[in-house]
């Protein structure tokens, strides 16, 4: 049985969050979030919109940093230091943790030189056709698009172009991948194929998806935190577990409202 | 916000259980009356009625996994579901009791019994009907606490158990000729025993269903939860 999150310890953590509140210049965003995240574990976050979760989400690699007014407070624990310490390079932390974001947004370049942009920035050595190769077919892409690599990636459909957007963030060798809401712009069966893919990736990698799709919650997670909006509009961690427990025994009366589809 | 069309489709699966089970109550009761009154008729009636019963099973389980598939139901929702299919399925087992009880009454037609051997049948059949019945009220209001009252009871029905037995036993040692007709009598005995185990089952779904724990309930043993955290 998958160990439950109060459990998390030194061995199996990949990032935790400790007291964390996220501030947009006046307006606090969410509040106090504490929560371990398992390492090569599958992490959905779930809730209504404006509950925070992407936000919280967005926190794990500082990519809040690029909005002026974002201001965090509390720590990010990586490795055991805090990302946000003055001394830690954001652009390092993005390389480590890396993201994928709602609607795929390949760069305007050949599939190849989409796979092997990260990778060259940050000065790699090795062979590079090798490790497009490797990054595509870990997103189960390769088969698909081996013949026509110098193709733009605009020339994939929408399905493929999210997987090429995974092999562009596994090509700089991360060590967890943060998804914000991957799958809401693809058909049912480009979203199974993503599902199936983060399966495999976790095997490498720790995965953090945000959704709104609860089905995909359910069916494509390990464990699940809900998160919901309090009266001062402000986001908090409502329930975290094991995603079986929280999808058939929920030990919050608003957590069972919710993914029962009688919330609010 | 409420779910009214997954709710009402629920509420019908629910309804349609209840039914069930009041006809299931009225031929466990039935059931003895044949055997004391050596009526074959209404002895036959119940036989085929299990038919029906029957088919209502599988009608309620084919629905149940409908609304799985068409209302991805989760927790309470799905917890409820889950009862109602492994309620029905209780259900029609014990009816399957009723009539093995039919069964005997027909096969005791040609040599009756002294009526005074079936007499204690009527409490434990009473007992039993009770049980089910509550077990049911139960279900429909979500009481685990009214659940968990339930198995306890069921050594009443055991303690009638031993004591008819006995009587059966008493009775093959003063007429040994009698010796099939009583043995056979015996498994009627014992379908009315195992129709409260089943209702035992009944219990622990529901509170399955209410509190998400699955623990067994026989009142022998004090096992520890299946199912939670």
């Amino acid at each position: 049985m998958m160990p439950n999150p109060n459990s998390f310890n030194n061995g199996n953590l990949a990032v935790e969050a400790r007291n964390m509140h996220v501030y947009y210049g006046n307006f606090r965003a969410v509040k106090d979030i504490s929560l371990k995240v398992k390492r090569n574990a599958i992490t959905a976050f779930i809730g209504p919109s404006g509950c925070g979760k992407s936000t919280v989400l967005r926190s794990f690699n500082r990519m809040n940093d690029l909005v002026t007014t974002a201001r965090v407070e509390g720590e990010i624990l990586y490795h055991g230091n805090n990302i946000y310490d003055n001394d830690v390079d954001p652009v390092e932390i993005r390389r480590r943790i890396g993201m994928v974001f709602q609607k795929p947004n390949p760069f305007p370049k050949s599939i190849y030189e989409n796979v092997a942009w990260g990778a060259r920035i940050n000065g790699y050595k090795g062979d590079m056709d090798e490790l497009v190769e490797s990054s595509l077919r870990q997103a189960a892409l390769w088969d698909e698009v081996k013949d026509k690599l110098n193709e733009s990636g605009y020339s994939l459909s929408g399905g493929q172009q999210q997987r090429l957007c995974i092999a562009r963030t596994v090509a700089v060798k991360p060590d967890i991948i943060l998804m914000d809401e991957p799958t809401s712009a693809l058909d049912p069966v480009a979203t199974l194929r993503i599902e199936e893919l983060i399966q495999d990736l976790k095997e490498k990698y720790t995965i953090i998806i945000v959704t709104h799709n609860m089905q995909q919650a359910a069916r494509a997670s390990d464990y699940t935190a809900f998160f919901n909006m309090d009266r001062d509009r402000a986001g908090y961690l409502v329930e975290y577990d094991r995603t079986p427990d929280i999808f058939t025994t929920p030990q919050n009366e608003l957590t069972e409202q919710y993914i029962t589809g009688r919330f609010g | 916000m409420p779910r009214t069309l997954f709710d009402r489709d629920l509420q019908a699966l629910q309804n349609q259980i209840l039914q069930l089970g009041s006809e299931v109550e009225e031929n466990l009761i039935t059931a003895v009356t044949t055997l004391q009154q050596f009526d074959a008729r209404t002895a036959r009636m119940l036989i085929h009625a299990d038919e029906d019963i029957n088919a209502a099973r599988i009608k309620i389980g084919l629905d149940a996994l409908t609304l799985i598939a068409t209302q991805q139901p989760f927790a309470g929702d799905m917890r409820r579901i889950a009862a109602i299919i492994e309620i029905v399925g209780e259900l029609e087992r014990i009816h399957d009791y009723v009539k093995g009880i039919a069964k005997i009454s027909l096969m005791l037609q040609e040599t009756p019994i002294n009526p005074a051997l079936l007499r204690d049948f009527s409490p434990m059949a009473e007992k039993s009907r009770e049980m089910l019945h509550n077990s049911l009220t139960a279900f429909a209001e979500r009481d685990a606490a009214l659940a968990r009252q339930i198995p306890p009871e069921d050594d009443v029905v055991d303690e009638l158990y031993n004591q008819i037995y006995l009587q059966l036993l008493q009775a093959i040692m003063q007429k040994p000729e009698m010796v099939e007709q009583v043995n056979t009598l015996s498994w009627a005995l014992h379908n009315l025993e195992r129709a409260a185990d089943r209702v035992i089952n009944i219990c622990e779904w529901v509170v399955y269903m209410v509190e998400g724990v699955y623990r067994e309930m026989d009142s022998e043993l004090e096992a520890p939860p299946f199912v939670g955290r």
